[in-house]
């Protein structure tokens, strides 16, 4: 089995409208298992959307996406919600927590829609990913009674729930103090490095930047390698 | 689905007072569809009740429906060349000719029970006072197999006229108004001229104030003697076992017999249409209730779909299909439907109990009555049926723009 987790062949996105807007233009790479790949570059270059077609949340106007060997670029709105589910976790730069639920059931979320194991296998494993990221305390309380450093973990917890091959983070440490931002950071890295998962992380920072295996340069909409 | 369910829930739970505003707009809803449905519903079943109790199921009167034609008009028709100027119809006895082989036909049929009736006015006369009344000669015996009277009888009883055929049953009304009681006498005077004594035998009182002043029962020999009409009654009076088959009944009795045969629903074609109309009126006015807090759920959960904009996304992102995201917002209008049903029909079950306290004395009657209500299940499943439909259209239509929410358009705005 390939180490690509995720490949892009000339691929653009383009906003149709009155004045169409390339967002990302023929762009290819791939990312492979174990990897942590930043997506840097200057604001509105193109960074967040190359993510979200990589997250197969968009879909791109041209080209084609490939994921674990699969063109998934022709597959329905349903099929790429079931692949993100099973192979995809989000992170982003705002927490994003469902604020009716707690750190717990947030985690809990992804694997119950997935289906397949009895809440309290659920529960435990939600749990047990918290205790990893050094939350456990803090997993019943809402997302409003976290700080930003807690929050971000229990995203980066929901994000690992079932498990996925590509974890995806969007300035995952924008919002958050210095302390905090190193933490997430090492989580992240250890996520591609220990726990084999391919990684991208779209962010300024330049210190995350220089701890990544391999740095892409987006502006305009185009990579620069 | 228990997953989308909670998801629901806990989205309702989070606008606590605008859920419980649309939550008590359903109940009032359901409980007060309810209430009038049973109330609409009761009162037209006691009302075709009372018309199908106190009324003839069929009427035969000594009329045809259609005049008769004439001995030219049978053999040529009535078009063509030939017509007939200055026809004039037989002089002949008003009343039903040969009433009692029609009433021993009508007996011979299973379900049915009919009593031949003379009717006619007469003045009564007291103490120097007069009144106008309607008299009934009727056969003392049979009459109680087809008209209610004798329920109606507060003193006396109609079995009186079979021992003393010089004998008058009259309405308390009548009684009350000329200072009468039971054994007195009283003079009556016919059309023809004739006056005759008869002594009160029997009271009644139906509590209709205009029918027990105006209505006296006599037997149908010394009415058919007051009324010079030997032999003759002008009315069959039948009564049916199953009163809704009377119009078929009465169609097919009229072509056997030829005499103009009247159903209780033909003479009461009137009132039948006027009380459709009212339960229209009446039904749409309650359903306006429901569609109002049809308009609360869908105010909620509109308001709920534009907050979670942001929410969608992150279950997008997740994974979450968008029809898991329309059923999410769909169970919130049913969790609003099924409570909101479920809390207003015990309340509409006390409205109605309530209701069926009340005793009040309408104008023209003259005893107390209670509201009639029926309530069967039916109404019940009537009202949560009616609740449940409406909570999920009003849910249905922000749950669609809500799974029609494009992540990436969320995300990319930063909201």
């Amino acid at each position: 089995m390939s180490d690509i987790v995720i490949k892009t062949e000339n691929i653009t996105r383009i906003l149709t409208g009155e004045v169409p807007v390339t967002l990302v233009a023929d762009a290819g790479l791939e990312i492979r298992r174990g990897e942590f790949v930043v997506i840097t570059g200057p604001s509105g270059s193109g960074k967040s959307s190359l993510l979200y077609l990589l997250g197969l949340l968009d879909t791109p106007s041209s080209g084609t996406i490939w994921m674990n060997g699969e063109n998934v670029s022709t597959y329905s709105e349903d099929r790429l919600a079931k692949l993100r589910l099973a192979d995809v976790g989000f992170v982003f730069q705002f927490h994003f927590l469902l604020p009716e639920f707690s750190a717990l059931e947030n985690v809990m979320l992804p694997m119950q829609r997935l289906g397949g194991l009895p809440d309290t296998q659920v529960r435990t494993r939600a749990a047990s990913l918290l205790t990893d990221l050094g939350i456990e305390k803090q997993q019943h309380k809402l997302p409003h009674q976290l700080s930003g450093g807690q929050s971000q973990r229990v995203a980066i917890a929901r994000a690992m729930a079932n498990n996925p091959q590509l974890i995806l983070a969007d300035e995952p440490t924008g919002n958050l103090d210095s302390a905090s931002s190193e933490n997430v950071e090492n989580i992240l890295k250890d996520l591609a490095h220990e726990y084999n998962r391919a990684v991208a992380v779209v962010t300024h920072e330049t210190r995350i930047a220089s701890a990544a295996d391999r740095v892409i340069t987006i502006v305009d909409g185009r990579i620069h390698v | 689905m228990r997953l989308l369910a909670h998801i629901a829930f806990k989205h309702l739970l989070a606008r606590r007072r605008q859920s419980l505003v649309s939550l008590l707009g359903i109940i009032l809803g359901v409980s007060f569809f309810l209430t009038i449905s049973s109330l609409m519903q009761g009162s037209e079943k006691e009302f075709i009740r009372v018309l199908i109790d106190n009324m003839p199921h069929i009427f035969i009167t000594d009329t045809y429906r259609n005049p008769s034609l004439q001995p030219v008009e049978q053999f040529y028709g009535r078009s063509g060349a030939i017509e007939v100027r200055s026809v004039k119809p037989l002089t002949e006895t008003r009343g039903i000719r040969g009433f009692e082989q029609i009433v021993d036909y009508l007996r011979s049929i299973p379900g049915i029970n009919a009593s031949p009736v003379l009717s006619g006015q007469g003045v009564l006369s007291f103490a120097g006072k007069n009144i106008g009344i309607v008299l009934d000669g009727m056969i003392p015996e049979d009459i109680k197999d087809v008209v209610t009277i004798q329920d109606y009888m507060i003193s006396g009883s109609l079995s009186d006229l079979i021992a003393n055929p010089s004998g008058i049953i009259l309405g308390k009304e009548l009684l009350r108004t000329f200072s009468l009681k039971r054994g007195d006498n009283i003079t009556v005077t016919a059309p023809t001229g004739q006056i005759r004594t008869f002594k009160i035998l029997g009271v009644f009182n139906t509590g209709r104030a205009e029918y027990d002043l105006n209505h006296g029962f006599v037997s149908l020999k010394r009415m058919q003697a007051l009324m010079d009409r030997p032999h003759r009654a002008n009315t069959i009076i039948v009564k049916l076992s199953d009163p809704y088959r009377a119009r078929a009944i009465a169609a097919d009795l009229e072509s056997r017999i030829g005499y103009k045969s009247i159903s209780w629903q033909e003479s009461s074609e009137d009132l039948m249409s006027t009380l459709a109309i009212r339960n229209i009126i009446m039904y749409s006015v309650v359903s306006s209730v429901l569609i109002v807090a049809a308009f609360g759920i869908y105010n909620v959960i509109s308001t709920v779909v534009m907050e979670k904009h942001r929410d969608i996304a992150i279950l997008k992102s997740m994974g979450f299909l968008a029809r898991d995201i329309q059923r999410i917002f769909v169970i919130q209008g049913f969790i609003l439907g099924i409570t909101g049903s479920l809390l207003g029909l015990p309340l509409g079950s006390a409205l109605m109990y309530a209701i069926m306290q009340i005793e009040f004395k309408p104008p023209g009657s003259t005893e107390p009555i209670v509201m009639p209500l029926d309530w069967g299940w039916m109404q019940f499943a009537i009202a949560t049926g009616f609740a449940l439909s409406a909570a999920l259209i009003a849910a249905f239509l922000p749950a669609r723009k809500g799974a029609r929410v494009q992540p990436v358009d969320i995300l990319r705005g930063g909201i």
